[in-house]
């Protein structure tokens, strides 16, 4: 009894995630495992428009090459992409050095630690440089969370929270949606200076 | 926009903005939009409740202020964190000018910041020789085309797509397309080289966190985490009002924030930073982090009973949203930097009376912007205070000097009204007896938007003792409030509600010793005249025996519920207390207390479709919103609801006089809704908005007609 209780909480609490989530237009995918995860990032990759490139100097790449970053995947989890990558030649994966592309990449995928279902939005610790901006430069942006570390509320998760935040140097990131702009006669449009298309993989098992 | 404006240049401003029909539109649809989706946005969620927890978070953090504050640098300090104050506007912008010049720095990126936009933080850097560009796409466009914001979330509000493709074709050389996306994009690629070239960003903060030494910035755009990461330098500009104990504190302000402001639930983005984070093109490995505190007036404001509550603003914007002047004039002529109903207040503390003085007046006292603040602020009482400080600093003007003069005695006012009663005779049109059809010269010809009512010929003091029928056994004994309008213009709505006193066996007493309530005269900024007339009233009502004090003006109810109360708080708070207590307005009181039935149901005066409209210190001030509905429907006739039911109608008393193309605008709006509505007849609780609203559907041609409540309980044809 008890377990079905627990579990139907967190299935609520992944449903709620995805409504909410969706609302701000994310796109938000449901996989079993991490394998599956990797799966439907090269997926989407693979789906994605070649490079839009922001900045004119910066040196032209070929058009059929597609620049992967994947900059606080663990080492196992960074292995397991390199290894799939390998046959896709035109994937140009990375794990650092993102200043080199100020004029954009085409994908950046992050864990998440946490989500918030209250809003649909994810927690990214982003103290390392790297994953801040391969989440600020990407065309696409894919966020991998797991579905047990999705919390009903901010505060409800205040103590969480706190222990990110509280570290010197900390930079946590709330993000919620593609980033967006409504200033020009208020008409929604998506992707101002972040992402253009924000992916939310919920993994189920951790 | 700079200091010494007259009110007369201010008007032409106004008539300019009212003329600009893009402006008009986009602020019309924006309004009725942002109502729908801050409603959605707070389905299922205790508003009231979130605003209280909001006022107490940000009250006790204005108290602690300094403590705070010390707090906040010795944490920021320990993480590495360069923290300076400055007093004064001067202070901030030299500081960040030398933070500027020693780091060597030439290009600067900025996401948006009020703060910033409050100490013209640009023109000094640029004054400087560096090279600022805003990136938040609504302020860079302002930016370019050299305005400040019209809004504080939307600073780009006021244009239309094509006036920025035209900025942006200047911009880049290229003819672009005025579809949004497209110059969004625009945008995004102008922009990511600035970003790229950046040596220092600056940015505000919506919270700083004692607790951990940690700001928080909420942004939708993006702009703000490149700001503070592409660049070696960041430097945050953060007003002392902005300090927080703890994250959870922010947490729960930002449950709130996004709603009032967009209706989003939360922004794209809320970025949490505790100290210089990794920068990989620094030696140090760490990027160079100054915070500035600032001053600029907060600590006096905090310190100023009035007034502190002032700093529980957490800057979302929606007084300005939901304002019927904003909507209909925008925020350039709503505000200085600051805008709308905050607007009108801070600007005289952070940029001066002169500023100030024309703006303050430019109010209808509707109440709307109090009823979604998220901070709690009573704005329009604090316009008001404003208002009469101004005043009693810069001089009264003559015309509300005399109002103070007059009303402070009641035997002069009324004797000039029965003058003026006299005066108006020649006046008068024949055929249309109840309308002064040319007006007299104190008023200027912009007042004859709408037909003024002339002044009864007997004053309903003089009728009360005829219409009076003691009653025996009397379920109530009340005392009737006439308050000066219904007194000498619309005895009649009067004399309709005797008769149903009469009906229900009600004693009714009049005492002659009332004045006006007083509220004009807070209105016009004459607050010790309001204080001595509140003082008259509450000697001439004896309280004795009397069950209600009823009145049949929505504005005198709140006023004296509400209004005296607060006025008397250090003369005669007791008995200003127990008087307050009975006063009702006179829907509720037939309603609710009397329990009136089906009273009225014959032939011409049933079945008509009949639409409301709420006085704002009805719905507003005291809180009553269906009562009305239900009398309408018992007196026969049908009820039919408005979009705008509760929209100020554009009197607000000597509002109406000192912006009469505002006050216009704001009817017409109104009289078009009713009309949509294809009601026969529209029905209020007001003498004031019957004088607006009548008088504006005469002039106007429209085909309904407008009374008050009691005369739709209790008409005249019936026997
Ligand atoms: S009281 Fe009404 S008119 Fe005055 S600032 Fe507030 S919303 Fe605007
Ligand atoms: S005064 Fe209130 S409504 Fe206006 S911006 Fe501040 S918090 Fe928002």
């Amino acid at each position: 009894m008890v377990n079905t209780t627990i579990g139907s909480s967190k299935d609520d609490l992944a449903a709620v995630f995805t409504q909410k989530a969706s609302l701000v237009s994310a796109f938000v995918h449901d996989v079993k495992d991490r394998t599956g995860a990797m799966d439907k990032t090269l997926e989407l990759l693979a789906q994605k428009l070649p490079l839009d490139p922001q900045v004119a100097s910066e040196k032209k790449i070929d058009s059929s090459v597609r620049i992967l970053a994947a900059p606080n995947l663990d080492n196992d989890g960074f292995q397991q992409l390199s290894d799939r990558c390998r046959a896709f030649p035109h994937i140009h994966l990375i794990r650092d050095g993102l200043r080199d592309f100020p004029g954009g990449i085409d994908m950046g995928v992050t864990t998440a630690d946490f989500g918030i279902a209250e809003t649909g939005t994810l927690v990214i610790n982003s103290n390392y440089e790297q994953t801040r901006l391969a989440t600020m430069l990407c065309e696409v942006h894919v966020a991998i969370l797991a579905v047990s570390d999705i919390r009903e509320t901010a505060l409800s998760m205040n103590e969480e929270l706190e222990t990110l935040v509280r570290q010197k140097g900390s930079y946590t990131a709330f993000v919620t949606g593609a980033s967006r702009t409504a200033d020009i006669e208020r008409v929604l449009a998506i992707g101002v200076h972040g992402p253009l298309e924000l992916h939310i993989i919920l993994v189920e098992e951790k | 926009m700079e200091s010494h404006e007259s009110l007369k240049s201010y008007k032409n401003r106004l008539d300019d903005a009212l003329d600009n029909r893009f402006l008009r539109e986009a602020m019309d649809k924006f309004a009725v939009a942002y109502r729908a989706s801050r409603e959605n946005a707070f389905a299922g969620m205790d508003v009231a409740d979130l605003i209280q927890q909001v006022a107490d978070i940000k009250a006790a953090a204005i108290a602690d202020s300094k403590a705070l504050l010390d707090q906040f640098i010795r944490k920021a300090k320990a993480h590495g964190v360069h923290v300076h104050l400055a007093d004064r506007a001067e202070d901030a912008n030299r500081i960040i000018g030398e933070i500027a010049q020693k780091s060597g720095s030439k290009k600067i990126v900025k996401s948006k910041s009020m703060t910033a936009e409050e100490i013209h933080l640009n023109r000094w850097l640029e004054n400087l020789g560096l090279e600022v560009t805003e990136t938040d796409l609504g302020e860079w466009i302002v930016q370019l085309r050299k305005e400040g914001p019209s809004h504080m979330v939307m600073p780009a509000i006021h244009l239309s797509r094509f006036q920025v493709a035209d900025l942006f074709s200047d911009v880049t050389g290229r003819d672009q397309d005025a579809e949004i996306d497209r110059l969004v994009k625009v945008a995004r690629k102008e922009l990511r080289e600035k970003f790229v070239e950046a040596d220092m960003g600056i940015t505000g903060a919506n919270y700083a966190l004692a607790d951990t030494g940690t700001i928080g910035i909420a942004t939708n755009e993006g702009n703000a985490r490149l700001v503070t990461t592409l660049p070696k330098v960041h430097v945050a500009l953060v007003g002392i009002d902005k300090l927080l104990p703890t994250l959870a504190d922010a947490l729960t302000v930002n449950r709130i924030l996004p709603k009032n402001a967009t209706g989003q639930a939360i922004t794209s983005y809320v970025t949490w930073i505790t100290g210089p984070s990794e920068c990989t093109t620094t030696p140090s490995g760490k990027r160079e982090m100054h915070i500035v505190f600032l001053d600029n007036g907060r600590k006096k404001i905090a310190a100023d009973p009035v007034f502190s509550q002032v700093l529980q603003c957490v800057r979302c914007g929606a007084c300005a949203n939901v304002c019927p002047v904003y909507r209909m004039v925008g925020g350039h002529q709503m505000g200085h930097i600051y805008i709308g109903a905050i607007g009108l207040i801070t600007t005289y503390f952070f940029h001066g009376m002169e500023n100030a003085k024309n703006l303050v007046q430019n109010c209808t006292n509707c109440g709307a912007c109090k009823a979604v603040c998220a901070g709690g602020i009573d704005l329009p009482h604090l316009i008001k205070e404003i208002h009469a400080r101004i005043q009693d600093e810069a001089g009264h003007p003559l015309q509300s000097l005399l109002l103070g003069k007059v009303l402070k005695s009641r035997k002069l006012f009324h004797s000039l009204l029965r003058t003026a009663h006299l005066a108006q005779k020649p006046l008068l049109d024949k055929k249309e007896r109840p309308y002064l059809r040319h007006l007299p010269m104190i008023f200027s010809p912009d007042h004859n938007f709408r037909r003024l009512p002339a002044i009864a010929d007997v004053p309903f003091r003089d009728r009360f003792e005829k219409l009076h029928q003691p009653a025996k056994n009397p379920g109530f004994t009340i005392a009737l409030f006439s308050g000066c309008v219904q007194d000498f213009v619309y005895p009649e709505h009067l004399e309709a509600a005797m008769k149903g006193f009469a009906q229900h066996n009600i004693n009714v007493t009049f005492p002659m010793g009332q004045s006006c309530c007083g509220l004009p005269a807070v209105s016009m900024g004459e607050k010790s005249a309001a204080r001595d007339v509140a003082l008259q009233n509450l000697d001439a009502v004896y309280l004795d025996g009397v069950d209600y004090i009823v009145t049949l003006c929505a504005s005198c109810a709140s006023h004296l519920k509400h209004g005296v109360p607060k006025l008397l708080k250090d003369y005669a708070p007791e008995k200003a207390a127990a008087f307050a207590d009975k006063v009702i307005p006179y829907s509720v009181f037939m309603n609710d207390i009397v329990g009136i039935e089906s009273d009225v149901s014959d032939g011409a005066n049933a079945g008509r479709k009949t639409a409301f409209h709420s006085p704002c210190h009805l719905c507003r001030g005291l809180g009553v919103h269906n009562t009305p509905h239900e009398l309408i429907e018992k007196s026969g006739n049908q009820y039919v609801p408005t979009e705008e039911e509760e929209t100020c109608c554009g009197f607000g008393g000597s509002f109406s006089t000192t912006f009469p193309a505002v006050s216009n605008e704001i009817l017409t709006r109104k009289l078009d809704d009713v009309t949509e509505s294809g009601a026969d007849l529209l029905v209020t609780e007001c003498p004031g908005c019957v004088l607006q609203l009548r008088g504006g559907a005469a002039k106007q041609g429209r085909k309904f007609t407008v009374c008050h409540l009691s005369e739709l309980l209790y008409p005249r044809s019936d026997p």
